[in-house]
């Protein structure tokens, strides 16, 4: 076992506990915390496996969310100084239910792939060419693009420059809705201005 | 001893981590000596009087060890009302997350903790991740005027993030990386190359970028997370002993890693800027280059210092400002202030070729050896056609659109 190995078992061993304890823990901002810590190991995760973009990105993304979160968690639903959440029996079974699913559909896709396993080379830490690959395939050149059966185009053909499949036009769309959706929200979240002189 | 040879080269970085966040850890816990020293002289002289004179001779070099002593003797005391488990993990999580923006700090040409290829997001993302800290001290205190601490923080850090990350973005637009390395070699040479002179809307930026760099490290006139005079001292009301040192440890680290991020972006890094082409480090083969190594190491972590400095000053001579307006600051003046100069600062070159002015040389600097440009640029010369030399091999300007 190299240091690699053992720092990806250290990780995921330390993710998943902390995932139980975002269920068990009756505390919700103690449950926030775990939440944290189950985040941050995945994104620990994917730092070991090269991927520092999207590391990074579940880093902004989710510490941001989970800081909102535990503002709620403290502001509305904290009757004493620390509030406690209890589970009914029903929840627990139906959640045991879709939680088992979930486990064997993972499961069974799992053992069903036929993987084709590379030893790695190194353990040495390798400069990722994940942000430029992934800039290069947002503006549509086919060579950055993950090597898969795409759509267009035979195997065979010498690639062209550009293809069709830049993501930079949906990624456009999303953003402007994203940005439609903010918008819609603060007009109706702020405060109605009357018309006419104040009632008193 | 072969034997030893071979663990040692098959644990070599594993072994080269442990060293480099040692030694990052030892500069976090150096500085924060020196600047606690630093600012209690700052303190005192713009206030009119000396400041620490007693301790270790005659300038109180040696106060902030007294202090040391002194906290790590105090009772370490956990209120009784308090959040055992949140009470005893904030200050570490605040720790942690500013070491972790060392670790991609460039303090010369290859000696930085981890080299990445996207460390000024990184930054970004970890620099957010202090706030966690403070937020979960000011709830698990148990104490009203933490929490009222941890809330202010939570909004202030929430809305100073905005304006921040766009102004990150403004000199990586204008390098084409968000290598940190990288952007620090594109302003060799000349004071001049540095980014915060390439053009008027790079230079207000580096201002803009300070002062929400200032409140993001919770620094007066932004403290409102401590305001002592409402507060008590806000989130770490209740914290006594090592547990608070820590968090006066993230502080003062934070103060140096937003400096150091300030200093990449702006201030041409570990360059001097004095020399036309600057002097090289990097060659750790000859004795000289070790020494200009070292030399760059210097010029960078002095550069930090000054900025540190600078909050210091700014602190010491400014009020602070109420919450709402610092709200206000941030949502009405800041972040339109950020976006006007993210979209002056892409039309800026598209401008100045339109009205034919002579061209300013770009990228592909002299002063950047070939093992450290782009790793798309290799495969450029490989292949002519294919994508990444497109992109590589020509000016940036030009694709923009030349007259």
């Amino acid at each position: 076992m190299n240091v690699a190995e053992l720092l990806f078992w250290i990780t995921a061993l330390l993710t998943g506990l902390s995932a139980i304890m975002v269920v068990v823990t009756q505390n919700i901002v103690r449950a926030a915390l775990w939440l944290l810590f189950t985040l941050a190991g995945t994104a620990g995760i994917f730092f070991l496996l090269g991927a520092d973009f999207v590391g990074a990105t579940q880093l902004l993304v989710y510490v941001g969310g989970i800081l909102i979160l535990v503002v709620f968690g403290v502001m509305l639903t904290a009757q004493g100084p620390f509030v406690n959440l209890k589970t009914g029996a029903g929840e627990w079974a139906v959640s045991i239910v879709v939680g088992l699913l979930l486990f064997g559909l993972l499961g069974i896709s799992i053992l069903m792939t036929e993987w084709n396993f590379t030893p790695a080379p190194s353990i040495e830490p390798v400069q990722s060419r994940l942000a430029n690959d992934l800039g290069l395939s947002l503006l549509g050149f086919r060579d950055a693009t993950p090597k898969a059966d795409l759509p267009i185009g035979s195997p065979g053909e010498p690639p062209r420059e550009r293809t069709r499949l830049a993501y930079l036009f949906p990624f456009e769309i999303v953003s402007v809705h994203l940005l439609v959706v903010l918008i819609g929200a603060a007009y109706l979240a702020r405060a109605k201005r009357r018309k006419g002189p104040a009632k008193s | 001893m072969d034997s030893l040879e071979s663990l040692v080269s098959e644990y070599w970085p594993a072994l080269r981590a442990l060293l480099a966040a040692g030694l990052l850890v030892s500069l976090m816990a150096g500085s924060a000596i020196i600047f606690i020293w630093l600012e209690r002289k700052v303190a005192g002289r713009i206030q009119d009087r000396l400041g620490p004179t007693r301790v270790g001779g005659k300038f109180g070099w040696l106060q902030t060890l007294a202090d040391g002593i002194k906290l790590i003797a105090k009772e370490d005391i956990i209120p009784g009302s308090a959040d055992q488990m949140l009470f005893r993990i904030s200050p570490y999580l605040t720790f942690i997350g500013v070491f972790l923006a060392f670790m991609v700090l460039p303090f010369g040409r290859d000696v930085v903790g981890l080299p990445m290829n996207i460390a000024a997001f990184f930054m970004l993302s970890v620099l957010s991740t202090e706030v966690f800290g403070v937020i979960l001290a000011g709830y698990g205190s148990g104490s009203k005027w933490s929490l009222f601490g941890g809330m202010r923080e939570a909004a202030q850090m929430v809305s100073y993030e905005v304006p921040r990350a766009i102004c990150v973005v403004i000199p990586v637009l204008c390098a084409g990386t968000l290598d940190l390395q990288l952007i620090s070699e594109q302003q060799a040479g000349p004071f001049w190359n540095w980014f915060i002179f390439r053009d008027p809307f790079q230079f207000l930026t580096f201002w803009v970028f300070f002062v929400t760099a200032t409140a993001g490290c919770k620094r007066a006139p932004f403290d409102l997370a401590e305001a002592e005079s409402e507060l008590v001292a806000g989130f770490h009301t209740e914290y006594s002993g090592f547990r608070w040192c820590l968090f006066f440890m993230a502080e003062y680290g934070a103060m140096f890693a937003t400096g150091g991020l300030a200093v990449t972006l702006f201030l041409g890094g570990w360059h001097t800027g004095l020399f036309p082409a600057s002097v090289m480090p990097g060659d750790f083969a000859s004795p000289l280059g070790i020494l200009a190594t070292v030399l760059s190491v210097l010029v960078f972590i002095a550069k930090s210092w000054l900025l540190v400095f600078v909050m210091m000053w700014v602190r010491w001579t400014l009020p602070r400002l109420r919450i709402d307006q610092v709200m206000m600051t941030c949502l009405k003046y800041l972040v339109p202030l950020s976006c006007a100069l993210l979209l002056g600062a892409s039309l800026f070159p598209l401008a100045w070729n339109t009205l034919g002015l002579p061209a300013v040389p770009f990228r592909n600097h002299p002063g950047v050896p070939a093992q450290h440009a782009p790793a798309v640029s290799k495969e450029g010369q490989a292949g002519a056609d294919s994508p990444g030399g497109l992109l590589a091999s020509e000016n940036p300007r030009e694709l923009v659109g030349s007259p």
